[in-house]
């Protein structure tokens, strides 16, 4: 059955989304579309790092991206007007790692392949990788439930409930950088924060609970991903943009509905 | 027993001081009223207190494992997040659908469960925020100015429910508020903040003391016997007491 490439890119697009629903929940409720984006540009810079060092491409692109989540964490902890700052880091992420793959010599990039991903190319291993870690950070996130929601309602309730509202934060910047690891492949460093952040905002409008609207985010996340990838075989379009596309007439749909 | 203690701290926001050596005690049972002029670092201390920021000199001793209900000013609730009453007052500790439905009828907005918290109305909203707190069976209740916002109604009839269950529960309490008039008849002790401790001891005694007079003036008479007046049911502490006044 894993010798059909769809069979794999469609298990690709649902290993993905069991960690994109509810942590696309906690980046829209805690307004960190900037610090996805800022994390999954450095990506690129992973890849880099990676080719350079000869590191499994995942390592590469784990390590680089948890740094870059740290940095942009503490950032972030500074103070409210963050938007400019962490808008010059997301770019620059990009930019810088752009430049750093031109200088790895000897191996030719298929660049395009990172930035908006390859579902169709998705193989045994890779799909190892996306279901090892999109179960990581769904049970991650599954066992820290209510500290993390309490911290992001407001991090002096938690304190006084005895959490510590700074580890929470910390379990989400580690959950992001696996998730920027694992999709690559599936949809590009330039499309993870879509795939974060259409499927929970679509999921907002149908529910009542947080955990509903997590729910439903994965949900639509698998929804999208199959829908997308039989349109782009059915008019031969390019995969990952296709998905992406599909989640957001989701959000489309569900928004009139709301109206 | 003591719950909290600070020893001679200071709080500093960057390289702002905002408190400077304050040192406090809250016993177990106690009420106590922190009063001051907006920017007095009242918040702050009161933050300090329940351990979300790290004072800059000094000491905090908190009773280990002890129990905080606290009380923000106001939470925003960011609005893509969809959150009814109920699940609220299980956060983060889950809690049974008959205890959510006695403590919400305890704080006179029952039948809230399945509202959306974005949708309640602001005395509502402090309702259940206190509700949450009183789940939790807390040691000490904290609340930073909880009734702003509201309508002298709103706030008359929010103190009298605060006073009713902490009888009940007999828990301590420390309250922040800008204003004499709204601290508690039962206070044991109000402490007057401005950058430091101007004075503390019985509400009488702040009321009287030539610090507090000199941050609000003497105009606070009057307002205070407002609140004063509401309890004079119970309203029998002593007029001639001992409290002790700081140099400012």
């Amino acid at each position: 059955m894993l010798d059909d490439f769809l069979i794999r890119a469609m298990l690709a697009g649902v290993g993905l989304s069991l960690a994109t629903g509810p942590l696309g929940a906690f980046v829209v409720w805690r307004r960190m579309a900037y610090f996805g984006d800022a994390t999954a540009h450095a990506a690129i810079l992973g890849v880099a790092l990676a080719l350079g060092a000869s590191l499994p491409l995942y390592l590469g692109i784990l390590i680089v991206a948890f740094a870059m989540a740290l940095v942009v964490s503490v950032l972030a902890g500074r103070g409210h007007a963050m938007d400019t700052t962490l808008g010059v880091l997301a770019h620059s992420a990009l930019a810088l790692g752009l430049v750093t793959v031109s200088f790895v010599s000897g191996v030719r990039v298929d660049l395009s392949a990172f930035l908006f991903g390859d579902i169709l190319a998705v193989s045994r291993m890779d799909l190892l990788v996306i279901w090892g870690g999109g179960l990581l950070v769904l049970a991650g996130l599954v066992w820290r439930w209510s500290p993390l929601l309490t911290a992001t309602l407001s991090e002096d309730l938690a304190t006084a409930s005895g959490l510590n509202p700074k580890r929470e934060q910390l379990l989400l910047t580690l959950a992001l950088a696996v998730v920027v690891a694992m999709s690559i492949k599936v949809v590009g460093a330039l499309l993870i924060v879509a795939m974060l952040i259409i499927p929970a905002a679509a999921a907002r409008g149908l529910s009542k609970t947080p955990e509903a609207m997590a729910i439903l985010a994965v949900l639509i996340g698998i929804a999208a991903s199959i829908g997308g990838l039989f349109a782009s075989l059915q008019w031969d379009t390019p995969a990952g943009p296709s998905i992406v596309m599909a989640a957001s007439a989701v959000f489309t749909i569900t928004a009139v509905m709301n109206k | 027993m003591s719950l909290i203690t600070a020893e001679g701290i200071s709080l500093k926001y960057a390289t702002n001081t905002v408190l400077k050596d304050v040192s406090l005690t809250i016993n177990k049972g106690e009420i106590v009223t922190v009063i001051g002029p907006n920017g007095s670092g009242k918040s702050t201390l009161l933050r300090a207190l329940l351990g979300a920021i790290q004072p800059a000199s000094g000491r905090i001793m908190r009773k280990p494992d002890l129990r905080i209900g606290y009380v923000p000013q106001r939470l925003m609730i960011e609005a893509n997040m969809p959150l009814t009453v109920r699940r609220f007052l299980s956060l983060p500790k889950r809690h049974s659908a008959s205890e959510i439905a006695e403590m919400l009828a305890r704080v006179g907005v029952s039948g809230l469960e399945t509202s959306q918290l974005t949708q309640l109305s602001g005395g509502q909203f402090q309702r259940v925020l206190l509700a949450r707190a009183l789940l939790g069976k807390p040691e000490i209740l904290m609340l930073d100015e909880p009734t702003q916002g509201l309508d002298q109604p709103g706030i008359a009839g929010f103190y009298q429910l605060l006073e009713t269950v902490r009888r009940e529960i007999g828990c301590a309490v420390l309250l922040v508020s800008h204003d004499l008039h709204v601290v508690m008849s039962t206070s044991d002790r109000v402490i007057c903040l401005n950058g430091h401790i101007c004075c503390e001891g019985t509400p009488h005694v702040v009321s009287e003391a030539p610090e507090y007079r000199a941050l609000f003036g003497d105009g606070t008479h009057g307002t205070m016997a407002l609140y004063q007046h509401a309890h004079n049911d119970h309203c029998d502490h002593e007029h001639n007491n001992e409290g002790q006044t700081h140099a400012g």
